[in-house]
């Protein structure tokens, strides 16, 4: 029987339809072990339905805007996964993304070469995360009420010291490109975060501390992990890598914006961070899913603006889109943690 | 450099502790020999968890003396302790479910390359980590499994094999067996009966079970208000005479209840 069944090869119906059903077995294997597979799925289908309906969508000029739409709020979101996974949450990010080109443009306008200000300017965002963190572990506020305070505080700054008015990033023609003028440099920028950071969280000490620190702050503190140091060290990590996206988008745009950024750039990362896999109770997070989650935000804006949907509308979709993948997204974790179903 | 089998590793001395007006220790006194195994017995309330706390540093005693090895010793914080090799592994199980059984045995004390980058070393947690697990004869699945998979036993087990690992000289246990079935709790019992023969931890179990850990114990200490009251070794009583006490103590508190109410 089994020999006929072997001969009968390819032509066998049944023989094509079970190793169709294999095929499905294994990509849903995938998806299931490896958790940004669903996420860079839903990209994969966004792109073939805007692509189908819209056949400028994939044009490398749509590309490029794809990037932009992309990689600040990749850079951001890889700081925001940081700071989820040791156990916290940091909505000031925005308004630092509005605040550090303005240190680094008025500390340049002082005479101070381009690259002491934006060294000096992230550092200031750094200050801001070191303020958020000290706040929240010595003080015990809770992460949400220390950085919304710090968020309306920021932004304050940011207004006063630009007058509420914008400004021209002075750079010269290298820096600016090397610093986000350029395409190529602002995928660069975004890919070398995403996988220096990945990196750190998997396979370093520090992240495996942010790990357990998130997972379960009694036990880690139990033996001996300095909670209270690697929680600062993550809010500090996100200003400062806020702070370099607020600066990649200055010199993209070319002017220096107060009101830039803000609490929807804040909410974007975060809502990456989310959709990639990240969880927002702590221990668990991946900054790939991130930046994967980051594209198909840009792909869900960039698809509907193209085929003229308005912002209004795309709001309500972008909302819809956060339920639906997260809905999706709960499932798949009990399949995963009840191993695979 | 091990004292020899039998010598003090721990002693605390006339220990008292107060939260405020609330005295939770009266005047313990408490002793502990290398390879030996103490059951801490008592009522939730008594004072168990208290004086484990002060054993592993987490507190400080109002008043009193603890010694180590012979020498009085003032345990400043949970890591001077652990730095001396006291060592705990609480209720609440000092494992992160989200991560690995090899890498929660590690956290802290990780081996890594790279100098300040700390870039673990994978490979070396992990035949470590298995190595070690097969010594103490602890089974898991592997030790690449998130130990949010493992069962309660398992997880305790693995606990209780990190902390061996980090050359705990004392181990004190907290419910090694609460909320576990009957296997799981063979589980545990049989890894303290083989770090028993061993010969070189000393143990204290805190336990509200006296039947169950009974076997594995050398001696059985009974705290009730704050106060050792009872210290005998357990070839010089039983069961019995721990459940007749506890019977006794009951009938008397609900005197006291009955007597508060009229």
């Amino acid at each position: 029987m089994q020999d006929v069944a072997k001969r009968a090869g390819a032509a066998d119906p049944h023989r094509l339809g079970a190793s169709r059903t294999n095929l499905l077995h294994r990509v849903s294997g995938v998806v299931l072990r490896w958790r940004e597979a669903s996420i860079l799925l839903a990209c994969v289908l966004l792109a073939a339905y805007f692509q189908s309906t819209n056949p400028a969508f994939l044009s490398l000029s749509n590309i490029r805007n794809l990037i932009d739409f992309t990689a600040t709020t990749a850079i951001i979101a890889a700081g925001e996964v940081m700071v989820l996974v040791c156990g916290e949450l940091d909505l000031s990010v925005g308004m630092v993304y509005a605040l550090v080109p303005f240190i680094m443009y008025f500390l340049a306008a002082d005479g101070l070469p381009h690259g002491a200000a934006l060294v000096l300017a992230l550092s200031a965002a750094g200050v801001v995360g070191l303020i958020n963190g000290v706040i929240t572990t010595f003080l015990s506020v809770p992460a949400f009420v220390t950085t919304l305070g710090t968020m309306f505080l920021i932004n304050g700054l940011t207004l006063t010291i630009s007058g509420g008015f914008p400004v021209q990033p002075t750079a010269g023609a290298a820096f600016t490109a090397a610093f986000g003028g350029s395409p190529w440099a602002r995928l660069g920028w975004a890919l070398a975060i995403a996988i220096v950071l990945q990196f750190v969280l998997n396979r370093t000490r520090f992240g495996l501390r942010t790990i357990a620190t998130g997972g379960n702050l009694t036990a880690a503190a139990e033996v001996g992990v300095k909670v209270t140091s690697i929680k600062i060290r993550n809010f500090v990590l996100c200003s400062i890598l806020g702070g370099f996206a607020g600066i990649i988008d200055a010199f993209r745009i070319g002017s220096i914006d107060p009101l830039a950024g803000g609490s929807e750039i804040m909410f974007m990362a975060i809502a990456s961070a989310v959709i990639g896999g990240t969880l927002l109770t702590g221990g668990s997070g991946t900054i790939i899913g991130a930046l994967i989650g980051a594209l198909a935000l840009a792909i869900l804006q960039d698809g509907f603006t193209l085929n003229g949907v308005s912002a209004f509308t795309f709001d309500m979709i972008l909302g819809a889109a956060i339920l639906v993948t997260m809905a999706v997204n709960v499932r798949l974790t009990l399949w995963r943690e009840r191993g695979g179903g | 450099m091990l004292a020899p089998v039998g010598s003090e590793v721990l002693r605390a001395e006339h220990v008292e502790k107060s939260f405020g007006r609330i005295v939770a220790l009266r005047d313990v006194d408490l002793r502990l020999h290398r390879g030996e195994v103490l059951g801490l017995l008592g009522d939730n309330g008594a004072g168990k968890s208290t004086l484990m706390k002060i054993l592993t540093g987490y507190y400080q005693p109002s008043s009193g003396q603890l010694y180590f090895e012979g020498n009085p010793v003032q345990l400043r914080s949970v890591s001077h302790a652990r730095s001396l090799g006291i060592e705990a592994v609480y209720q609440d199980l000092a494992l992160v479910n989200e991560l690995n059984v090899y890498r929660n045995m590690f956290l802290q004390r990780e081996p890594v390359f790279g100098g300040a980058l700390g870039i673990l070393d994978e490979r070396q947690m992990r035949t470590r980590a298995m190595d070690m697990l097969e010594r103490m004869r602890v089974r898991v699945p592997s030790v690449d499994v998130d130990v949010a998979k493992l069962s309660g036993g398992q997880r305790q087990a693995v606990a209780i094999a990190r902390s061996v690992y980090q050359k705990a000289k004392v181990l004190l246990l907290d419910e090694p067996t609460a909320a576990m079935g009957v296997k799981e709790s063979a589980l545990i019992l049989d890894l303290i009966q083989h770090l028993k023969e061993g010969g070189d931890i000393a143990m204290i179990i805190i336990a509200h079970n006296y039947a169950q850990i009974f076997d594995v114990c050398d001696r059985i200490n009974l705290i009730e208000e704050g106060v050792i009251e009872f210290d005998k070794r357990t070839s010089e009583t039983s069961v019995q005479e721990l459940t007749d006490r506890v019977v006794r103590e009951y009938r008397s508190a609900r005197e006291e209840a009955r007597l508060e109410r009229s």
